[in-house]
């Protein structure tokens, strides 16, 4: 087949994409939208497969197909609530396999440069494509595959501790290894001397030190990030993950892998900026790790947590009107969405108005809850965000939390010395009654203590949330 | 522990302080419910009801009292009724404690525990056992309703084939439980109600409940509610004089004056002097709530209705909350209820008298032996002070006007200087790289801006599919790998065979997922 045919395929695969991404903006046209993607990548395997450059179509179709059943296997598989870990494992994939297609680039342009004038007329491909490359050129390739190479293994490595966290293979709790950042930055220095030295050598040796060092920021930047930043951190990494394909593709001189790349590098670089916002705090802040210092001693809580029991949540459910339920990452952790989803259908069959309050930042992926409450058949039009229904809480009869903390923290609005003031929050204390499915007394991630949990309109309800819900069914009929 | 509760001995009370429904809850509470025979006949609840609940049902006042260890009962007890009492009995009931001097001492020399139920504290956790303003709220809507009942007219406004009716002025003095519960009443039978309190803080209760707010022309700083407990306190006479100004305006228009103002431990004050009443239309009606402790209105007498010379009726009951009997013994039964329920935090049907409790503390007059009222102030304060917001300054539609087109200069400000910054660099790079990287670097910066237009329409509970199906196309990078497994060495081809591998199950993957994922949207 022609250039020009690949070409026009990579230009609706594009447009399809976007399209893809588009769709989004709803949940219907979502729907319609995955096809686009489908459709798109199909396309673009297919004019590549016969398109020039490519050989061993054989082998490669057996791989796709073998990779293909892989994931067609886990995707089946996977709980919603492993949505997280699944995503950074697959995030993992891809830099892995943008740092081979980097040290490919890279024996190629050997092989191509040791060639002589005869042997290069009688290449084809990519290997054509780079014969015919002038000296800036192929300086320029170097930058773009090292550039690739390098985002890839820092979004590798990134993406095995993010996995390992969100898995709890790894303890979530934000690690550093004695040097802190300092480590980070000595990397960083190596990374660029390298680059300095594969320019002028030009050899193997350059690049594969460099991808060591960036396996280390990737590894010890992430463990340095604690669980509760997992949203940030599983958006950036999906970030790199295309800014490495679209450097890649720079390389390889291929405009979807360019397009694409920049598509999902902006939307992981949106959704971070979303998930930071929502946390009143800079992305500097959140990927350097930990929450800054305070600026002065924590407002003292008083009144004391009151304890409440199924019954008397049943009773206060039961002459409630409207009810708005606040779930979080406890109720993930607890698998408590069915619980939570049958007690709304109840609820509703009785004819109380319960709507759902979800936090930007609530779980440890950015829409997680929205995604848990869509698996057990939370209909979606009544679970809303928060500034959609924030201002709703002074007429609301009854606030259940479910599993979250930092998120529903009145000291974010009340305490200017607390660490997370300025936070949005969920003003659910406005409520007429709170109740909060909790495990135990402690506080939350950031280590706050929460005076929501002391108000005087506040009952604690405590227990593992599926358990606590499942009592608490028994009562209502 | 047994808990009892004996038929009201006074004169016309119908109420009883337990229902077969509250005896039911205090069962679960691990109590045994015993009840003198007729005791809840006048309230609706024959002796049968509360046998079904499980309750005892006994003969005599005496053999109750001798038998249960609690005695709940509604009115303040009479001296044969105080006798009653031993050192291990806990009597829960109204007893005005303020008032009762030989009462109290009574209960002193007996040594039982004696909790009057209108000492309860006003903070929010004990708003569940203020028998007060649950019975308030009885009175103020009995109120309207003893008013519509001697009052000749509609309350709503008509307009009918028989002509036109105008409808009924109402005027609430005293937005407390009462008098929001009379306004709520009022006004959803059709009348056009004010309502005037004191207190300027609860004008927004007051327009909340459909009612017109009456303020006067005055300067003076009134005092803020929350520092009284959320009750009304004495005013100054200038204040007052301002006041009693307005009501005079405002009488010869109202047809029905409902009057609710009472401050704790005083007479009540005459808000409603005889001028007014006089300056009324006939026919119109008088509701004194205030009556018990001397009335707010001139003419008022106590339990009694009256009709003044120019055909005015000013109704005195005191008995509001007895005339609705059924509703108002379950109101208090269930006050009662709470209380007990606070009173035996281990359910296990043993009281435990926590004199630390702020509200067990606020609301005992007699323990073991000793007088403990009054109670000293709760720990916790009753109200939060109100905050002296300064009102929203409305913007006039020219400074709107301003303000928005300072935001469309500033937001085309930055827009400009983003675009030039970002020109600038891109022309810099155009300088030095060669023609062909351009070419790319118009695609990559192109996709980069098309990619931020897209993606912040995505709707906020697509996030996480928006991920799954980033991820998925993310494995484009499988065409750099199925470009260069055909070309070179064997190293170049496992490497490349391994990326095309990877980014097979990455597309599978994704796609599948996400598919999953939006599948389980669904709308009611």
């Amino acid at each position: 087949m022609e250039f020009g045919f690949t070409t026009a395929a990579y230009v609706v695969a594009a447009v399809l994409f976007i399209l893809s991404l588009g769709g989004l903006s709803g949940q219907e046209s979502a729907k319609r939208a995955v096809w686009y993607g489908i459709v798109g990548m199909g396309l673009a395997v297919f004019a590549t497969l016969i398109g020039p450059g490519s050989g061993l179509w054989l082998l490669s179709v057996l791989l796709i197909a073998a990779g293909g059943a892989i994931g067609f296997v886990v995707a089946k598989r996977v709980q919603m609530t492993e949505m997280p870990q699944l995503v950074a494992a697959m995030h993992s994939l891809v830099g892995l396999a943008a740092v081979f297609v980097g040290f490919n680039a890279h024996f190629e342009l050997n092989n191509v440069l040791a060639m002589t004038a005869e042997q290069r007329e009688n290449l084809h491909g990519f290997a054509e494509l780079l014969a015919h490359k002038s000296g800036v050129e192929q300086n320029i390739l170097r930058v773009e595959l090292f550039l690739g190479i390098f985002i890839g293994a820092v979004t590798f490595t990134g993406s095995v501790i993010a996995y390992g966290k969100l898995a709890g293979k790894v303890s979530s709790a934000a690690k550093k290894l004695p040097g802190g950042h300092m480590l980070n930055i000595a990397a960083a220095v190596i990374s660029v001397v390298c680059l300095v030295w594969y320019f002028a050598s030009g050899g193997f040796f350059p690049l594969f030190l460099m991808t060591l060092a960036a396996l280390f920021i990737g590894y010890h930047l992430i463990m340095g990030i604690g669980g509760a930043d997992m949203p940030v951190v599983v958006s950036m990494l999906n970030s790199y993950s295309g800014w490495a394909a679209a450097a890649i593709g720079f390389s390889l001189g291929n405009d979807l892998l360019i397009v694409v790349g920049a598509l999902v590098g902006s939307s992981g670089a949106i959704l971070s900026y979303i998930m930071c916002k929502a946390m009143n705090r800079s992305f500097v802040s959140v990927i350097l790790g930990g929450f800054g210092g305070t600026s002065g001693p924590a407002m003292e809580v008083e009144g004391e947590q009151v304890a409440i029991d199924a019954d008397g949540v049943a009773s206060a459910l039961d002459e409630a009107d409207s009810i708005i339920i606040i779930p979080g990452y406890g109720m993930a952790v607890a698998q408590a969405q069915q619980n939570v989803a049958e007690l709304t259908r109840r609820l509703r069959a009785k004819g109380k108005e319960v709507r759902f309050a979800i936090h930007p930042v609530a779980g440890r992926l950015p829409g997680h809850m929205n995604v848990l409450l869509a698996e057990a058949k939370v209909p979606y039009d009544i679970v809303l965000e928060m500034d959609e229904i924030n201002d709703d809480f002074p007429e609301t009869d009854v606030a259940i939390v479910i599993g979250s903390n930092d998120i529903v923290n009145p000291a974010a609005q009340e305490d200017p010395n607390s660490p997370i003031a300025g936070m949005p929050v969920l003003e659910c204390w406005k409520a007429k009654q709170v109740f909060v499915s909790k495990r135990g007394q402690g506080t939350g991630y950031s280590g706050i203590e929460n005076p929501l949990f002391y108000k005087e309109n506040t009952r604690m309800f405590y227990g593992d949330a599926k358990k606590s819900l499942e009592e608490l069914l028994g009562k209502i009929s | 522990m047994k808990i009892g509760t004996p038929k009201e001995v006074m004169e016309g009370e119908n109420r009883v302080a337990m229902t077969p429904d509250s005896a039911l809850q205090l069962q679960k509470l691990g109590y045994e419910c015993l009840i003198e025979t007729g005791a809840g006949a006048k309230a609706g609840f024959d002796d049968a009801a509360y046998e079904k609940a499980g309750v005892t049902v006994i003969k005599t006042a005496a053999a109750l009292w001798k038998e249960a260890d609690i005695i709940a009962k509604v009115r303040i007890p009479t001296d044969t009724e105080l006798k009653r009492m031993t050192r291990d009995k806990t009597l829960i009931t109204f007893f005005n404690p303020g008032g009762n001097a030989e009462g109290l001492e009574l209960a002193k020399s007996k040594g039982g525990n004696v909790i009057a139920m209108e000492m309860v504290p006003r903070i929010s956790r004990a708003q569940k056992m203020d028998a007060l303003s649950s019975m308030a709220n009885i009175a103020g809507y009995r109120a309207v309703i003893e008013a519509g009942n001697n009052f000749g007219r509609f309350f709503t406004g008509q307009i009918t084939a028989a002509g036109k009716v105008p409808p009924a002025k109402v005027l609430v003095v005293g937005a407390g439980v009462a008098g929001l519960a009379a306004i709520g009443t009022s006004t959803s039978l059709g009348a056009i109600t004010y309502a005037f309190d004191v207190r300027p803080e609860v004008a927004e209760q007051v327009e909340s409940m459909g009612a017109e707010f009456v303020y006067l022309d005055f300067e003076e700083e009134q005092q803020d509610g929350a520092a009284t407990g959320g009750y009304a306190s004495v005013s100054s006479p200038e204040f007052r004089e301002a006041q009693l100004a307005k009501f005079r305006e405002l009488a010869p228009e109202v047809d029905i004056v409902i009057t609710t103002a009472l401050i704790p431990n005083r007479e009540a004050p005459k808000l409603w002097l005889a001028d007014m009443v006089a300056a009324m239309k006939p026919g119109s009606v008088i509701v004194d709530l205030a009556a018990e402790k001397g009335g707010n209105v001139e003419g008022t007498k106590m339990d009694e209705k009256v009709v003044t010379d120019n055909g005015v009726t000013i109704i005195g009951y005191t008995d509001f909350p007895s005339r609705m009997a059924a509703q108002s013994s379950t109101l208090y039964a269930t006050n009662i209820r709470h209380m007990m329920t606070d009173l035996t935090p281990e359910k296990d049907g043993q009281i435990n008298h926590n004199m630390e409790d702020d509200v067990i503390r606020g609301a005992t007059v007699a323990y073991q032996g000793e007088i403990t009222f009054p109670p000293p102030p709760p720990k916790v304060a009753a109200i939060a002070a109100q905050k002296k917001a300064p009102p929203p300054k409305e913007l006039t539609p020219e400074e709107k006007r301003a303000n928005e087109i300072a935001a469309f200069k500033a937001q085309t400000k930055s827009q400009v200087t983003l675009l030039a910054v970002g020109g600038a660099l891109l022309l810099a790079v155009g300088l030095v790289a060669p023609a062909s990287f351009m070419q790319h670097f118009i695609v990559f910066v192109l996709s980069v801006f098309v990619g931020f237009q897209v993606i912040w329409n995505v709707s906020h509970s697509l996030h996480t599919p928006l991920m799954a199906v980033t991820n998925a196309i993310s494995s484009i990078i499988i065409l750099g790998a199925l470009m260069q497994i055909g070309s070179g060495s064997f190293l170049v081809i496992l490497l490349a065979a391994l990326s095309v591998f990877m980014a097979g199950i990455n597309i599978f993957g994704g796609f599948l997922v996400t598919r999953r994922m939006l599948a389980m949207f669904q709308k009611s």
